[in-house]
């Protein structure tokens, strides 16, 4: 790898209970590129991408050694913040989940808890990360309408300019357009594309083919671990280990 | 920055504080209880109190026998009455009525949950004692005036039927679908499925919504207490008065506070109800959750 | 296989007859008081206090008993609200990890929620007694505030924990502190907790055993926390047990007024658990 990685994983293990959902992961995840982590359901890809911003702090029973390295800093550093480390990093989940409040106090609440007072300066962010995301021409009208009145696909939208109001590093997906019909779905991947000029991306998503559209490098995991990691068209098209090739061809589901 | 973080971590410890202090309720309560009946548990013992019948505050005799006998009649009457009633509501709500019906249903049972207590003994006097004096005792006893542990029963009884439905229709809705449908599949009926199937796998459950019930039945005060007689002596039939722990406490307290020894009585009775009631709940709710478990793994 | 089906249409009638008499038990209650209480029925019973004589069947109403049944249950409503919802928010937010700590806290408020209000009544008393005040509106708020307590937090708890964890997961991932992701929830669940504040209210307007010996009577509308208070389930007990006829007649009118308002009560907050769980889906 030529650029120097924005996360770096080492020996990070994850149980939960008495299962061994992470084994031994060690990866580099490049500056400035999308990264895309594929597998079967249930191969831990979400735990992974979850460990990246210490969300799995709140899931019962969780035990977690290792280290993650995010700009060198280890985020599992006990006297690390963890609501520093997590603003670094915008989360797209599933489905979208808009904060119960306006269109434009949900973009402007990360800015505002983060001591972001003046209306000019949130009026100004909001309309930038509403244009960012190519909301700005259907919303700019009802900004102060709830934002659950939204479709799905432009909830999506807002909860991705939502996380980018707080000027993230990174922006994590967790199979970000599972939810969404075809067309929210190209513009979702075409914004993922666009955006990582200023942001490093990482994507979970069981999509083979979506894999291929947006992303420059793959993981494979499975079973709890890495597997396979290089750029999208070797990973994809002439996979170094047995496993990746059985789960590209569609054998391992 | 930091002052929000600091603001988190301050607000953590205040609600540390606060929900320990609320739960620790329950230790200060069985504190405080046992504290103030201490001197006639000193006196006497646990044993002779609980067993004597001699209830004479004004020569020092506190004999709680038939107060305690008074409490068992009265719920045992309740329960009788109403798991049957309730369980066969329970099956028919979650078993045969259709959507519709149910709609209709559920909202009821919840309507009579929130009719106070009082209201329960108004009605008891009104509907329930003279039903009781002119139609059912003369066919059995020569002349009761309707105040009787029986009363009680059936007042009791109507108000834990929306305990024990809620809690026996939320178990049964537990119960996979899938296995109703492997004994649909193999020929029985619906009523064969729930006798053999149904009911099997929810007894846990239904044993917890009775012990549930029979507590709330115990701590039963205002309603009970105005149609049960209030007669310190143990009753022999359902048509006799009865006088449960909590009508005890609720008529007597503040008001002969002069005869010593009197107020330590009392508060013994709502140490022993207290007790009792802690057992059951905790008993319930340990099924309860172990079944909720369960289910969901 | 003709018996196997005579059977289960005996058991069916059997169903549908508990469930009617069940919830029919409902109606007859009702119908009772209605029946008893409509002839006593006056406006002065709404608007006028006691007056000289009330208890032996003269001029006056119950307004004192409305008043204070309304300052008893309001106060210990919010009382009650400010410890509950930090509880509850601690229990669902703060140690959400810990999952055997989260059960073992709703198991003890299942346990309290249990309780009876003689239980809290006599146990209220003793706080009293302990720092020597007597029986007063303060005596009666305290008292039914512990009795209530239990009840706010289950219902806020389990409504908590309706809402999606990736809501908070949001909220967390944009640099949220915990304190500001409760926020979030609660705005959340905003119609939970009327409801929550619903049924704690009519629970507590409804309640004799926890005010009997702690809230005191008086048949004046009281003007300080000090003073004691009348409530309206009292007054139905006191007038019901006197012997004079126009009195007992105006305990059937109380106990009707009561049980209209918690009728109300109990129907709003039906109303809004559905409109809530329509919202969630």
């Amino acid at each position: 790898m030529t650029q120097t990685p924005h996360i770096s994983v080492q020996h990070l293990n994850v149980h939960i209970g008495n299962q061994h959902i992470l084994n031994d992961i060690n990866i580099n995840i490049p500056d400035k590129k999308v990264t895309s982590i594929i597998g079967p359901s249930g191969c831990g890809k979400t735990t992974l991408l979850k460990s990246f911003n210490r969300l799995l702090d709140n899931t019962p029973g969780v035990k977690i050694t290792g280290k993650v390295l995010v700009d060198g800093e280890d985020i599992y550093d006990p006297k690390a913040e963890v609501t520093h480390i997590r603003k670094k990093m915008g989360l797209l989940s599933q489905r979208p989940y808009p904060l119960p409040m306006s269109i434009y106090d949900n973009i402007a609440y990360g800015p505002r808890i983060h001591g972001i007072k003046k209306k000019q300066v949130l009026d100004q962010l909001v309309e930038e990360q509403l244009k960012a995301t190519g909301l700005w021409n259907e919303v700019k009208d009802r900004l102060n309408a709830s934002a659950s009145r939204l479709s799905i696909g432009q909830q999506q939208r807002l909860c991705l300019a939502r996380g980018l109001a707080v000027n993230p590093e990174i922006i994590l997906g967790d199979e970000s357009t599972s939810a969404l019909d075809p067309v929210s779905t190209s513009i979702i991947e075409d914004l993922f594309i666009s955006l990582k000029e200023k942001y490093s991306i990482v994507l979970v998503t069981h999509i083979l083919r979506q894999a291929r559209r947006v992303s420059d490098y793959i993981i494979f995991v499975y079973g709890g671990k890495v597997i396979e990691f290089g750029p999208t068209e070797e990973v994809l098209l002439n996979p170094k280990e047995e496993l990746t090739r059985e789960y590209v061809k569609g054998y391992i589901s | 920055m930091q002052l929000r973080i600091l603001k988190d971590k301050i607000l953590s410890k205040l609600m540390l504080v606060l929900t320990l202090a609320s739960v620790s309720l329950l230790l200060i309560i069985g504190i405080g209880l046992y504290l103030h009946s201490a001197p006639i548990i000193e006196k006497s013992s646990w044993g002779t109190l609980v067993t004597s019948s001699v209830w004479k505050p004004l020569r020092g005799l506190f004999g709680f026998f038939p107060f305690i006998m008074g409490t068992l009649w009265v719920t045992g009457i309740a329960i009788i009455i109403a798991l049957p009633l309730c369980l066969l509501t329970a099956l028919f709500i979650t078993e045969y009525a259709q959507g519709g019906l149910k709609r209709i249903l559920v909202p009821f049972v919840n309507l009579l949950s929130g009719i106070p207590p009082v209201i329960f003994g108004v009605w008891g006097v009104l509907f329930i004692i003279p039903l009781i004096q002119n139609h059912i005792a003369p066919h059995f006893v020569e002349f009761s005036t309707g105040y009787s542990v029986l009363a009680g029963g059936i007042v009791l009884a109507v108000m834990i039927f929306p305990l024990i439905v809620s809690i026996v229709s939320e178990v049964l809705n537990t119960i996979p679908q899938e296995l109703k449908d492997a004994s649909l599949s193999l020929g029985a009926n619906k009523w064969e499925t729930i006798k053999k199937v149904i009911l099997r796998k929810a007894l846990p459950g239904i044993i917890a919504a009775v012990v549930l019930a029979v507590s709330r039945a115990f701590g039963e005060t205002i309603a009970v207490l105005m149609v049960c007689g209030n007669n310190a002596v143990v009753p022999h039939s359902v048509f006799d008065a009865g006088y449960p722990l909590p009508a005890l406490i609720a008529n007597n307290y503040g008001e002969m506070l002069s005869i010593p020894l009197y107020d330590s009585a009392l508060m013994f009775a709502a140490l022993l109800l207290f007790i009792i009631i802690l057992l059951f709940n905790i008993i319930s709710r340990v099924i309860l959750s172990r079944l909720e478990r369960k289910l969901a793994s | 296989m003709k018996l196997r089906k005579t059977e289960e249409v005996f058991f069916k009638i059997l169903m549908i007859l508990a469930a009617v008499i069940v919830c029919g038990s409902f109606f007859l209650i009702v119908g009772t008081i209605f029946a008893k209480g409509i002839p006593y029925m006056s406006l002065d019973m709404l608007t006028k206090t006691p007056g000289g004589g009330f208890y032996i069947g003269k001029e006056g109403g119950i307004l004192n008993a409305i008043i204070g049944s309304l300052y008893v249950a309001g106060g210990a409503t919010i009382l009650g609200l400010f410890i509950s919802v930090p509880v509850a928010i601690f229990i669902n937010i703060y140690i959400n990890g810990k999952k055997f700590l989260s059960d073992s806290l709703r198991v003890a408020f299942d346990v309290l929620f249990g309780i009876p209000s003689i239980v809290y009544g006599a146990f209220g008393f003793l706080i009293m007694v302990y720092f020597g005040f007597r029986a007063s509106l303060l005596g009666g708020i305290i008292a039914v505030t512990l009795l209530v307590i239990p009840i706010l937090v289950r219902t806020l708890d389990e409504v908590i924990r309706t809402v999606p964890r990736e809501l908070g997961d949001a909220a967390l991932s944009l640099g949220a502190t915990r304190w500001e992701m409760a926020k979030v929830v609660l705005r959340q669940i905003k119609p939970g907790i009327f409801t929550a504040i619903l049924l704690s209210f009519g629970r507590a307007i409804g309640d004799v055993a926890s005010v009997l010996f702690t809230a005191g009577f008086s048949d004046n509308i009281p003007t300080s926390l000090h003073e004691p208070a009348a409530t309206l389930p009292l007054a139905i007990f006191f007038q019901l047990s006197s012997p004079v006829e126009e009195v007992q007649g105006r305990g059937y009118a109380s106990a009707l007024i009561l049980t209209i308002i918690v009728l109300i009560i109990t129907v709003l907050s039906e109303i809004l658990i559905k409109k809530f769980s329509k919202h969630k889906s």
